[in-house]
């Protein structure tokens, strides 16, 4: 087992250092592009309910919609086959190329060709095929795989391709920049294309009432491919059919604004194939275009491979509305750091690779990449389709822990497993999923629990055998618990203005105890009365770990707990934002919609509170003011995602903080991922751009805010000056 | 049929192409083959136009493919304009507009004002029809080629590097 996890990591750091950086800078310049283009969009929201309602429908009626394009191709004077698998669609288009005597075959990027390995199934006939997109010519002169599902050569600096060229070609006068680089493939492609007897591309979309596909790029490659040779064979994912071309509209808006923040790419081919250009002999200097002859041949194949039991599956369905924008990639903090060829599977990569993998690989090609998504929802606002990716992601893990047989080593945990999950489930993710329990005992051993846990000892068995990285601190339980501390004081608040119940999350109840008093007198300075029941974890833990059952199970305690509260009248305030997140989201799929809800609308974060009181007119005097102190926060990513920056950013400064906000992505710890020793150094690395901005002339001297758990333990990994939650800050 | 300059559609198209670095010329159909003789780069190669105009000299109509493969122009028709993007709506043809407007460096096509849209869903609309009914192939060409897969923009990757859109008021 961690022989398998020392290779992992090794892995990583040489994609770190290989790849990292050009794979960091290009998804952070298409991010932030994304988000002023996005920006510029007015009916942004209603594009994406849009995108996600057709395709909502689309999936729904995918068997008549196919029936219904099979008639319009067909009618247009193309042919339809849909392939079962892989080798089905393979052994249909080397017929094709066969009765064709096709030398060679030109193709525009296809992530689904991709998937079918259709290149190789072709040279074993013999025939020649180059990829025509620029980014995919280097990685097929490289002999490499696609590293981001729409640009596939990103992890490739200008001058890597440079050298590529020069070693495959060796060229009298070697090319070196951009454009010197670009004229040199299109020329040399530009031969082959003009030679080429098949051109393949894929279908970004296809529509049923017409046949008509819509093809998208800027280079301009597919529209020679398609129109060049006079056989054209288009590749595409079944899911890929919308019902006509008036539902066309919402995705291309949405595509390349997603992907790569362009309103529109340079071409969308409308393609209603066999197309009426006629076909070209560029050496035929007498017969005038127009007299020449259009008898052209298309084929259009529609792949299933996994597709259609994907549809039949509850929570893989989703994954069918992906328009694969790779904006889920760019967003993605680890993604930045390592790339598709850690973060990715046979074919496809990034957030949504683990629901494909899954679906047309199976569960052991997923399984290799999961761990990479952490959760942290930063994909979630940012899909055009409005996916829940961190969700398929945990379905993804849930399952293939089921799908393990038990490893050894169960003594050493006995206790630590709920009935619900299974035996096989590996050890640092039951640790890391039942840290309620170790939690527990830690409180009521502490302070011997800290310090035996710190022996060298200790750690080299937590490492060797639940992957604990010895390099991270871990957290120090306190004796005297939040709720146990709550409960042997008096309140000092006799008429109150609200009432609340806050929200005990196992962190601050048995680690960061002194940010739940903080948010206590907080609360109580301004005059609200306050409870601190012992209530379950969120969830949260288990979840991460991809343990679905456990965490429903605290889900229904939880709601248990509280809602006798919430009916009371009391609002329920949380410190911990992964917590809120679980409340406001992953709860609408473990209890009664009416109970989800409720909890939801009646949970706030505990700035976004201390907001709310304050405009409603709480004495701001009663907090402590900053008097100009300057301070450097940095929110937590599902924090962000649910839009409650602002709150915090407003309390600091309206009480005379002088706030800084971080801008990074993310701090890379991100729960337990940052524990693990597979992770450690990614986790330091992604958090490297964290350490760096807060590090700066103009911020080293400010004092440290950070919201999330996980943010505060690894700015104090990072740093050498020490981190706090807001709620300290401002607290009497 | 002529439209005032104070048309905000017109307005819209000729800021977002201009944001694009794409020109743009507004001319009528009696001037129409001075202005495009003064736009095309030689050699310059056309296809048929549905307007009432006629080409200049300059450019060969209807060419064969080694014409083609020599042109440093294609002049072609487009059917609309969608204004807020700068695109335009390029109808595939028989004679083989899609080839034209494809293979040499700098791409004219040309269109008419009163055929400017104010957006993608417009054009789709009309274009779905035509799909339906004739089988209609188009492309929605936004700007000129372009790649950023060689580590900065280039401009004109396989298609053409330059776009100059021609408006004709009838």
């Amino acid at each position: 087992m961690s022989k398998g996890r020392g290779d992992k990591a090794a892995e990583i750091r040489r994609l770190m250092a290989t790849e990292g950086p050009a794979i960091e800078e290009n998804t952070k310049g298409f991010n932030r592009k994304r988000q002023e283009a996005v920006a510029d969009l007015e009916n942004y929201e209603e594009l994406r309910d849009r995108a996600r309602e057709i395709k909502e429908d689309a999936i729904d009626r995918l068997p008549e919609l196919i029936d219904r394009l099979r008639e319009a191709v067909e009618d247009n004077g193309g042919h339809l086959y849909v392939a079962d698998d892989a080798a089905d669609a393979n052994r249909y288009i080397r017929d094709v190329a066969a009765e064709n005597d096709a030398e060679r075959m030109v193709k525009s990027k296809s992530m689904t060709t991709e998937e079918l390995e259709v290149n190789d199934a072709l040279a074993e006939d013999g025939v020649d095929v180059v990829e025509t997109d620029l980014g995919e010519w280097v990685v097929q002169l490289a002999d490499e795989t696609p590293s981001h599902l729409i640009a596939p050569a990103i992890h490739r600096s200008q001058e890597s391709i440079a050298e590529l060229f020069e070693t495959v070609f060796d060229p009298a006068d070697p090319p070196q920049t951009a454009n010197e680089l670009t004229s040199f493939a299109r020329e040399k492609l530009g031969e082959r294309i003009r030679d080429a007897d098949i051109g393949m591309t894929g279908a970004n979309f296809v529509t049923a009432d017409s046949g008509t596909m819509a093809i998208v790029t800027s280079e301009g490659n597919a529209r020679k491919c398609a129109v060049t040779p006079d056989t054209h064979i288009a590749v595409t994912g079944v899911e890929k059919v919308v019902p006509s071309t008036d539902e066309l509209s919402p995705f291309l808006e949405l595509l390349a604004r997603s992907g790569t923040g362009q309103a529109l790419t340079a071409y969308v081919s409308l393609l209603t194939p066999p197309v009426d250009s006629p076909t070209v002999d560029f050496d035929d200097d007498e017969t005038p275009l127009s007299e020449r002859d259009s008898d052209r041949d298309f084929h259009l194949v529609l792949i299933d491979n996994g597709r259609m039991a994907m549809r039949e599956d509850d929570q893989l369905r989703e994954t069918l509305y992906c328009i694969r924008c790779g904006q889920c990639s760019n967003s993605c903090a680890n993604f930045q750091h390592v790339g598709g060829h850690a973060f990715g599977g046979e074919t496809y990569s990034g957030g949504i690779g683990t629901g494909w993998e899954a679906g047309i690989e199976g569960l052991d090609t997923a399984a290799e990449f999961n761990d990479f998504c952490t959760g942290c929802s930063r994909c979630v606002n940012g899909c055009p389709t409005k996916i829940d990716i961190p969700w398929i992601n945990t379905v993804v893990r849930d399952r293939v822990n089921r799908g393990k047989e038990p490893e050894g080593y169960d003594f050493l945990v006995e206790g630590l497993t709920p009935d619900e999950e299974p035996g096989g489930l590996d050890l640092d993710k039951r640790l890391f999923g039942n840290f309620e329990t170790l939690a527990k005992l830690g409180s009521a051993t502490a302070p011997v629990s800290n310090w035996l846990a710190d022996t060298g000892a200790a750690r080299w068995a937590l490492e060797r055998v639940a992957g604990v990285d010895a390099r991270r601190d871990l957290p120090e339980f306190q004796r005297e618990t939040l709720v146990e501390w709550f409960g042997n004081r008096v309140s000092t608040v006799s008429d109150p203005t609200r009432e609340v119940v806050l929200y005990p999350d196992v962190y601050t109840n048995h680690v960061q105890v002194e940010r739940g008093k903080a948010a206590v007198r907080v609360l109580e300075a301004l005059g609200v009365s306050v409870r601190v029941p012992a209530v379950r974890s969120s969830g949260r833990a288990p979840l991460s770990q991809g343990m679905i059952a456990t965490a429903e199970d605290h889900a229904h305690d939880v709601y248990g707990s509280l809602a006798e509260y919430i009916d009371a009248g009391r609002d329920v305030v949380v410190i911990e934002p992964s917590d809120l997140a679980m409340f406001d989201g992953e709860y609408e799929r473990f209890l009664p919609e009416a109970s989800a809800e409720r909890l939801g609308e009646h949970s706030y974060e505990i700035m976004e509170y201390v907001y709310g009181l304050l405009e409603n007119g709480a004495d701001a005097d009663a907090l402590r003011a900053g008097d100009g102190d300057e301070v450097a926060y940095h929110a937590h990513c599902q924090q962000r995602t649910l839009g409650l920056e602002a709150h915090t950013v407003a309390v600091l400064e309206d009480l005379g903080y002088d706030v800084l906000t971080s801008d990074v992505e993310c701090c890379g710890m991100a729960g337990s991922f940052g524990y693990k020793d597979t992770y450690y150094e990614l986790s330091m690395d992604v958090g490297d751009d964290l350490a760096e901005q807060f590090s700066t002339p103009e911020t080293r001297d400010r004092t440290v805010v950070a919201s999330g758990t996980s943010c505060l333990e690894q700015l104090d990994a990072l740093l050498s000056r020490p981190s706090t939650h807001p709620v300290e800050l401002i607290a009497p | 049929m002529a439209t005032t300059t104070t048309n905000p559609t017109l307005s819209t198209f000729e800021a977002a192409l201009d944001d694009l670095g794409v020109e743009s010329t507004r001319t009528t159909v009696e001037d129409f083959a001075t202005t495009l003789d003064g736009i095309v780069r030689d050699p310059a190669v056309g296809v048929s136009l549905p307007f009432d105009v006629e080409y200049p000299d300059s450019v060969t109509v209807d060419p064969t493919p080694a014409d083609l493969e020599r042109a440093a122009t294609g002049v072609t028709p487009a059917s609309y304009g969608v204004a807020n993007y700068g695109s335009v709506l390029l109808p595939s043809t028989d004679d083989g507009a899609e080839l034209v407007s494809l293979y040499p460096k700098l791409h004219v096509p040309v269109l008419r004002a009163s055929d400017v849209l104010p957006d993608l869903p417009e054009a789709l609309d009309r274009f779905g029809d035509a799909a339906r009914a004739e089988d209609l192939s188009a492309i929605v060409a936004t700007g000129p080629s372009a790649t950023a897969d060689m580590g900065k923009l280039v401009l004109g990757a396989h298609g053409p590097e330059a776009v100059h859109v021609v408006m004709l008021d009838e």
